[in-house]
């Protein structure tokens, strides 16, 4: 187990604004965290990060310091900072010395498909290759636990099915526990070994679906059978939620 | 061609204005002390111009120094207000009471203070209350500017206060700080002139003092003369910055 959530509540201003939730991420597991908007995701996202603390419940967390890595929906990078610099922060913030550091991100540039970029500025990317060069980001220090908060939700179809393939290739290769947060059904199906479906807010277990099939995903996956009922699960889950809530 | 047309067209106009002027002051016959015709403003440039140049430096030298004084005094009190809600709660008010309050009023005060024996003091003073403002809320705007994502993902890495202050939130503020920085300029030269008015009696050789005794003599064109030269310097100061601000700012996003 790499961290877990427990009996969690987490109030903003007075109000419950997620849980009683339960989550447990293992060692190396891909986990897609599904549910309507306010329901708590990110909530729950920045619990597993250790950035927050929640109201009342348990949270735990095995890894230690560097050890966890976060992207957003938008690529979230320095504007004043190259490509390769933007990379090697963490590494830098944690006291690696800048050559070493540099000579890492650069790697971990080109480990996300991204050679020749590590001067450019962020301004200077595209839309997807911003979103890599937030990959490897948070690549670079080797994470056990990686956590995507909608990281593909701003780029287009094209763009986000082969960022999904990649990451897929990126967690076979480093192996770490990945949890995302996906408002995209068939996203959530492709990309996960188990789907956890929220309720609306505040976000409760509505159910769990495991999928089965090799990761990364086999050519034509998403015209399989099992792809297709398992997405039916899921939204059925996902509209249960929402009923129960409202 | 059209570039060409527009460059031309400010030129065009200002010298449609000048004509007229010229031509109206002649035809009505106005008194020149009343309003002298472009041509004696020119000739007053010429006449004076050595003397209207040096008191242009007196003026300009004024507002750069007030600016400089006025950079390192809203710098490290924005720093101070960003790092400490409490200190920000604590100086903020006087900060706006001092900004909302007309520069002019407070320059007898000023005066008093600096000493009668030192007017220049009372001006570079004068000018730095104006310069402040302007400096201080572009640095603490852009102080506590930082993406709140970035934010937590420093906070993830465990970067301490210095790491973020200097990796983060300082550069985030640096276009800030340029803008506020180009706005003060400007309000320094206003600064100082106001400084040099209320110090009057001479005891300032700037160029408020000369555009101040030429009136009293009904030098009008020398008056004018004295106001073309404030008016190109302020210009030319604030061009200066603006050119310095893209040319940072086109660095800072890297393009």
């Amino acid at each position: 187990m790499i961290a877990s959530l427990s009996g969690v509540e987490v109030d903003y201003r007075g109000r419950l604004a997620l849980g009683p939730f339960d989550l447990a991420v293992g060692e190396g597991e891909i986990i897609a965290l599904v549910g309507p908007s306010g329901c708590g995701k990110s909530t729950a996202m920045r619990l597993l990060a250790g950035l927050e603390q929640p109201t009342r419940g348990r949270l735990a967390r095995a890894p230690g310091r560097g050890e966890t890595s976060l992207v957003f929906q938008a690529p979230t990078l320095a504007p004043w900072m190259s490509a390769v610099a933007n990379v090697a922060l963490p590494l830098e913030l944690a006291g690696v010395d800048r050559r070493a550091a540099r000579a890492r991100a650069s790697e971990a540039l080109d480990r996300v498909g991204l050679s020749g970029v590590d001067a450019a500025r962020p301004a200077q990317l595209s839309g997807g290759m911003a979103m890599r060069v937030s990959l490897a980001r948070a690549l670079v220090t080797r994470p056990r636990l990686l956590l995507l908060d909608e990281p593909f939700a701003a780029l287009d179809e094209i763009t986000r099915r082969t960022l999904a393939d990649d990451v897929l290739a990126l967690w076979a290769e480093l192996r770490p526990a990945i949890l995302f947060v996906t408002h995209n059904v068939e996203e959530a199906v492709y990309m996960a070994s188990r789907v956890v479906v929220m309720t609306a807010g505040p976000g409760k277990l509505a159910g769990e679906a495991a999928v089965a099939g090799p990761l990364p995903r086999p050519e034509g996956f998403r015209v399989t059978e099992g792809f297709r009922r398992t997405s039916e699960t899921v939204s059925a889950l996902l509209a249960q939620g929402m009923e129960r809530a409202a | 061609m059209r570039r060409l047309v527009d460059l031309l067209a400010p030129i065009v106009f200002l010298g449609l204005l000048l004509g007229g002027w010229e031509l109206a002051c002649r035809a009505l016959d106005i008194p020149p002390y009343r309003l002298p015709p472009p041509s004696a403003i020119g000739d007053a440039l010429a006449a004076e111009g050595p003397l209207l140049l040096r008191s242009g430096w007196v003026t300009l030298a004024t507002a750069l120094w007030a600016l400089a004084i006025a950079s390192l005094l809203a710098n490290l009190l924005a720093l101070a207000a960003a790092l400490s809600g409490l200190v920000e709660r604590a100086i903020q008010p006087v900060v706006v009471t001092l900004q909302v309050t007309p520069v002019i009023a407070i320059a007898p005060l000023v005066q008093i203070w600096a000493g009668l024996e030192h007017p220049e003091r009372a001006v570079v003073g004068l000018a730095v209350v104006v310069a402040f403002f302007p400096i201080f809320s572009g640095a603490l705007t852009g102080l506590k500017s930082a993406d709140p994502d970035l934010e937590r993902l420093f906070d993830l890495y465990g970067a301490s206060r210095l790491q973020k202050l200097l990796r983060l939130r300082a550069p985030t503020a640096a276009p800030f700080v340029m803008q506020g920085h180009k706005v003060a300029a400007g309000l320094a030269v206003i600064g100082a002139v106001v400084g040099e008015f209320s110090a009057g009696s001479g005891g300032s050789q700037g160029l408020a003092w000369r555009i101040i005794e030429a009136s009293n003599r009904l030098q009008t064109a020398k008056a004018f003369a004295a106001l073309v030269v404030l008016a190109v310097m302020g210009a030319a100061l604030y061009g200066l910055l603006q050119l310095a601000e893209r040319r940072a700012l086109a660095w800072w996003r890297g393009r």
